[in-house]
């Protein structure tokens, strides 16, 4: 496979406001870098995070997107992140079941002392998406002419 | 349309060595709804806050954009900031341009490149802000304690010192509970009744405390700081206010066929009783079912014999409904059931027992008046075995998966009051693991084996056989020496794992709190929050949050009660804005949001709703803002979208997915 | 079935009810279609037949709005669908009298195309069908004929009813997940293929939409401005996917397996497979789970438990 070095991907990142937030704070007070693509937005549980938003991202020319919340047990609302885990894993399937690249999706849990797993985690996953290349399979759908 | 005023912080260098600070100020100029733009040396400071003043004042300015350091650490300073110059907190949104970019990246384009998309999105968000009200609601200066233990009188106790009013509610006749049948308490070796009843006597005595024992909550409705609870007394059949406690009903009562709840079974009550000799209140009560009077209509002795005319066969059960700001669970434990555990022969031997039956055979005021004895034939006996870990740490549905954390203490001061008292008495310990991390614990246990001599073995026991000269062979295995082992028993004593009370569960139904798989009721947060319920108002004490000792659910009875206090200390309640709300054209009253709030936040009403030029009645969510903490959970299960997070809606997130892939 | 007509119209006559939901006989046996009946007169186009396959579960959302009781027909797999909507308070259970009817496959027309016929004039809905055509009489074998989704049939009890008129029978005979499990099969690019040659056939009509009884929002998202997607789905590939993903998922773990999105599908879309492949790993990852199968029940959606596979499971293979 070739991979594309000038290649930048668009990845969007939900962080849960109590824990991979405050992970992502941590990396950056840490200075633990992870590529510039990654754009960060704040939502207060990953429970909040609706299916539709991470379509959205892609139907806007996003090649991948990632959910962060606290880990399984330590939810700040206690239950939100079981949710989001249930309705990320169902979508996630649904789009491998229709074509997409499974590793354009993913769901990390990070805790708010995970600075280090945070930007591994990005860097991974960035990583992954380049090695992908651009959005295709979503992107062909969005502009048939 | 807004009229956006956007900050860019240089944070010293923090921000501007990596970032084009006045390449972001200028691309947001671009942005729609931004009306100024500007950068600063440092936006919280003094000086720079007067800048976002200035520029409110001059512009005309409905929202803020502030460029800067993680939300988490300035926003409430940028939100205060906005209010002070007139604008509404909640029309402030952070692009976090420090941790999240200049801090990682080293570039300077790529930064400042990623600062304006951050920028972007932040600005993108505040199109959509509205402002947002925080609400208030009254706190009912009254707590309700529900549990009579030494978790619920703690709490009670130090809840009514600092002068607030306490109810203590208690299912049985006496408050006291568990800590009311132990002899003795580890690690001092101190008699449980001489440090629990000036507590108990304390607790009826003070003048901020009222007691309701033998009743039980029935219903609970409301929220934090003004709950509304319905407590059933149930019917004594003794009036309360003319009892003088003299006893002589209890000895007259002809019915004293009973097993005394008190003393586990192992011996008998009369119908008419007290649980126990310091019972408080010192009132008995009849057990309807086993009262002669009530069965067949004849005998009345104790009515005959009451001087103070105390007894009435007619009382009825009672209603209180009372109001409460806070509501505190200390419902204790009950040790499980042990028939799934043929294996140690507990239901066919009187002479295996359980700890907690141990505890009253070897207290003065027990069945055996405190003298070691066997109960089949009262024998002394000589050899003893105790077992560890029945039905905890189990792997199978028999047990329980987790540790009961208080049976290797209480286990080693059995063995070790047993030898003291009974030199003669061989005590032999099986056990998988002795866990005593607690102030002055592992010195107990070794001073057990070290100075009283028990005899503790690394291992499980398979088998207690019942012989026929009344011995009981107990075959264990010896784990370190890898061997089986035989020992003739006369008494075998089971560490039965503890579990939540019975009828908790119907208790966090009715609070909306939650409760694990164990039965055991979740608290908060596991590390930060660990007395309070996730349930705004409802509060934690006791053996009912998971296995604790003594001095541990003091402290935590304690600690629940400092944030009881510290609720009921305030007058009204700020509730947070960002909550939840249905959209009552929308709402298809489903009820799937209900089933995922944590809170019990969202019901339901009937009501009607004019639908573009439609009136019809409808059911629709209902979230009740003291409660809903603003998690989203509810918005996600909505399929319609009727349900939508003040703060964090569908609208706004999506604008910052679109500038962010733009 | 008379005696489905008769009793309804007993009912409607002693005033138990105040009309009837059922089916109104079409220019052909083969297309009745659902309607409300209010007299003995408005009776006499009622049919039940079987090609009467159209799930009437959804209409009670409406009917219970009405004044009295609405007295309606529901197949056994019908029945599960409204148990679905009784537990989401859609419909009303005071004001419903149903008459559990007799179900033994329904037939499809086009079915009857696919087995090579053509030119019908006229079709009876007996085993074999007899079909009357430009060409000539021809018979067709009921199995060949029945509708996809009785071949996967959930059985033949109902779940829910006040009365039980006719016999029912399970036909099923094939595997519901076959289909799924053929596409997981695939490569991505495949699978891609398959789907992008079936979606682009989407005209966005809305038909699976309307006629999907746990697609019964008052309003959809699609048609509100919530999510800023309103207008936008028909002029846009992407936002067919999308919004058959959403439609699929918004109704994960509600959707009784039904079927009727892709019997009224004018394109011949087998949108059912959406759902099904949800239900699929609903039922590996979660545990057995049928909608409406029992009104009190939580769904998969709204429950959790602490240790539910984590979404890396699919990269890993283990929702094939």
């Amino acid at each position: 496979m070739s991979v594309n070095q000038e290649f930048r991907p668009k990845i969007v990142a939900f962080c849960c406001n109590w824990c991979s937030y405050a992970g992502a704070d941590l990396a950056g007070s840490s200075r633990l870098s992870y590529p510039a693509d990654v754009k960060i937005i704040r939502v207060p549980c990953s429970c909040r995070v609706n299916p539709m938003f991470i379509l959205r991202a892609f139907e806007k020319g996003a090649d991948g997107v990632i959910l962060c919340g606290c880990h399984p047990g330590d939810c700040h609302y206690s239950t939100g992140n079981y949710y989001a885990r249930r309705r990320m894993t169902l979508l996630f399937s649904m789009l491998d079941f229709m074509g997409v690249e499974n590793g354009r999706t993913r769901v990390e849990w990070v805790s708010a002392a995970e600075g280090v797993k945070f930007s591994t985690v990005m860097n991974d996953f960035v990583e992954k998406i380049r090695s992908l290349g651009e959005n295709v399979r979503l992107g062909d759908l969005r502009c048939k002419k | 349309m807004q009229r956006i005023g956007v900050f860019v912080c240089h944070c010293g260098s923090n921000i501007a060595a990596t970032v084009d600070v006045k390449k972001v100020a200028e691309m947001a100029r671009l942005e729609p709804g931004v009306v100024f733009a500007d950068d600063y040396q440092y936006m919280c400071s003094e000086a720079g806050q007067a800048k976002i003043g200035a520029a409110i004042k001059e512009y005309n300015l409905t929202g803020l954009v502030v460029c800067s350091c993680s939300p988490r650490m300035h926003e409430a300073t940028f939100r205060k900031c906005a209010e002070r110059y007139g604008l509404n907190p909640y029309m402030v949104e952070i692009a976090n341009i420090r941790e999240h970019c200049s801090w990682i990246h080293k570039d300077m384009e790529e930064a400042t490149q990623k600062a304006v998309i951050l920028a972007r999105a932040a600005i993108a968000k505040v199109n959509l802000n509205a402002p947002l009200q925080a609400g208030e609601s009254r706190v009912t200066k009254r707590a309700l304690v529900i549990g009579g233990g030494i978790a619920g009188i703690q709490t009670a106790l130090d809840i009514a010192d600092a002068g607030y009013e306490v109810d203590i509610v208690e299912k049985t006749p006496s408050i006291g509970g568990r800590m009311s049948q132990l002899d003795k308490t580890f690690p001092t070796l101190d008699c449980s009744a001489c440090i629990l009843t000036p507590k108990m006597v304390d607790a009826a005595g003070h003048e901020k405390i009222k007691i309701y024992t033998y009743s039980e909550v029935e219903k609970v409705s409301g929220f934090v700081g003004d709950f509304t609870v319905d407590i059933r007394k149930k019917a004594r059949s003794v009036d309360e206010a003319k009892c003088t406690g003299c006893g002589v009903c209890q000895e007259k009562c002809p019915s004293k066929k009973t097993p005394s709840e008190f003393n586990r079974g192992l011996n008998n009550r009369s119908a008419i009783y007290t649980p126990f000799a310091q019972a408080i209140p010192n009132v008995p009560v009849i057990d309807r079912e086993a009262c002669i009077k009530f069965k067949t209509g004849k005998c009345g002795v104790c009515e005959k014999v009451c001087q103070a005319g105390a007894i009435n066969y007619a009382q009825e059960d009672e209603i209180i409904t009372e109001k409460y700001g806070a509501i505190v669970v200390a419902t204790g434990f009950d040790t499980i059931k042990l028939d799934k555990y043929d294996e140690y022969a507990y239901s066919q031997s009187k002479d295996v027992i359980t700890s907690l039956e141990l505890e009253r055979i070897m207290n003065a005021a027990g069945p055996t008046k405190g003298h070691l004895e066997r109960l089949s034939d009262g024998k002394a006996p000589k050899e003893i075995v105790f077992v560890q870990c029945v039905g905890s740490r189990c792997s199978d549905e028999r047990g329980k998966p987790y540790c009961s954390k208080i049976c290797c203490m209480y286990t080693a001061k059995h063995a070790m009051l047993i030898r003291d008292k009974y030199p003669d008495v061989n005590v032999t310990v099986f056990y998988i693991d002795v866990r005593t991390p607690g102030k002055n614990f592992d010195e107990f246990y070794r001073r057990a084996v070290e100075e009283y001599g028990v005899n503790y073995i690394k291992g499980q026991v398979g088998k207690v056989a019942p012989q026929p000269d009344g011995s009981l062979l107990v075959q264990g295995s010896d784990l370190i020496d890898n061997k089986q082992i035989k020992i003739k028993a006369d008494m075998v004593v089971l560490a039965t794992a503890i579990e939540p009370n019975q009828g908790v569960r119907n208790i966090a139904t009715m609070l909306t709190a939650s409760i694990d798989t164990n039965n055991f009721l979740t608290e908060a947060h596991p590390k930060l929050r660990p007395v309070e319920s996730p349930t705004a108002g409802v509060f934690l004490s006791g053996v009912c949050q998971g296995p604790k000792d003594i001095p541990e659910t003091v402290s935590q009875a304690g600690a629940a009660a400092v944030k009881v206090i510290g609720l009921l200390a305030k007058d009204k309640l700020t509730t947070n804005p960002c909550t939840a709300q249905a959209d009552e054209l929308l709402c298809n009253g489903c009820s799937n949001c209900a089933k995922v709030c944590p809170y019990g936040a969202i019901t339901y009403e009937t009501r009607q709703v004019n639908d573009h030029g439609i009136r019809e009645d409808r059911r629709i969510a209902v979230v009740n803002k003291a409660l809903c903490q603003g998690c989203g959970a509810c918005t996600v299960t909505c399929p319609s979208g009727a349900m939508d997070l003040q703060g964090f809606s569908n609208r706004q997130l999506i604008a910052e997915v679109d500038a962010i892939c733009r | 079935m008379q005696e489905v007509k008769n009793r309804a119209l007993a009912l409607l006559k002693d005033g138990t009810v105040k009309r009837v939901l059922g089916w109104r006989i079409g220019e052909n046996t083969y297309d009745p279609e659902p309607a409300f009946f209010e007299s003995e007169e408005d009776m006499q186009t009622f049919v039940y037949n079987n090609f009467c396959a159209a799930n009437l579960s959804k209409y009670m959302i409406e009917a219970s709005k009405l004044e009295g009781k609405t007295l309606v027909c529901l197949k056994p797999c019908d029945s599960y669908s409204f148990n679905q909507l009784l537990s989401e308070h859609r419909v009303d259970r005071e004001k419903t009298y149903i008459i559990g009817v007799g179900c033994k496959g329904k037939l499809s027309i086009e079915n009857v195309k696919r087995a090579g016929v053509k030119g019908i004039l006229s079709v009876n809905d007996t085993d074999p069908l007899q079909v009357e055509t430009l060409y000539g009489n021809t018979e067709v074998s009921y199995k060949a004929a029945m509708l996809d989704r009785c071949h996967v049939c959930k059985g033949k009890e109902h779940v829910v009813y006040d009365e039980l008129i006719g016999e029912s029978e399970d036909t099923s005979t094939a595997d519901r997940f076959a289909q799924v499990q053929m596409i997981e099969a695939m490569s991505p690019a495949e699978k891609f293929a398959f789907f992008q040659k079936e979606l682009s056939k989407c005209i966005r009509c809305n038909a699976c939409r309307n006629v999907c009884p746990a697609c019964s929002c008052r309003k959809c998202v699609f048609d509100s401005d919530k999510f800023d997607s309103a207008q936008k789905a028909n002029v846009d590939s992407f936002e067919e996917k999308m919004f058959h993903i959403i439609r699929a998922f918004h109704v994960a773990g509600r959707c009784t397996d039904c079927g009727e999105c892709s019997r009224v599908c004018p394109q011949g879309i087998p949108l059912h497979l959406f759902n099904r492949k949800f239900i699929k790993d609903i039922n590996t990852l979660y545990g057995e789970y049928q909608a409406g199968a029992d009104a009190e029940a939580r769904g998969p959606l709204t429950s959790f438990t602490a240790d539910d596979a984590e979404p890396s499971v699919v990269a890993e293979g283990g929702t094939k």
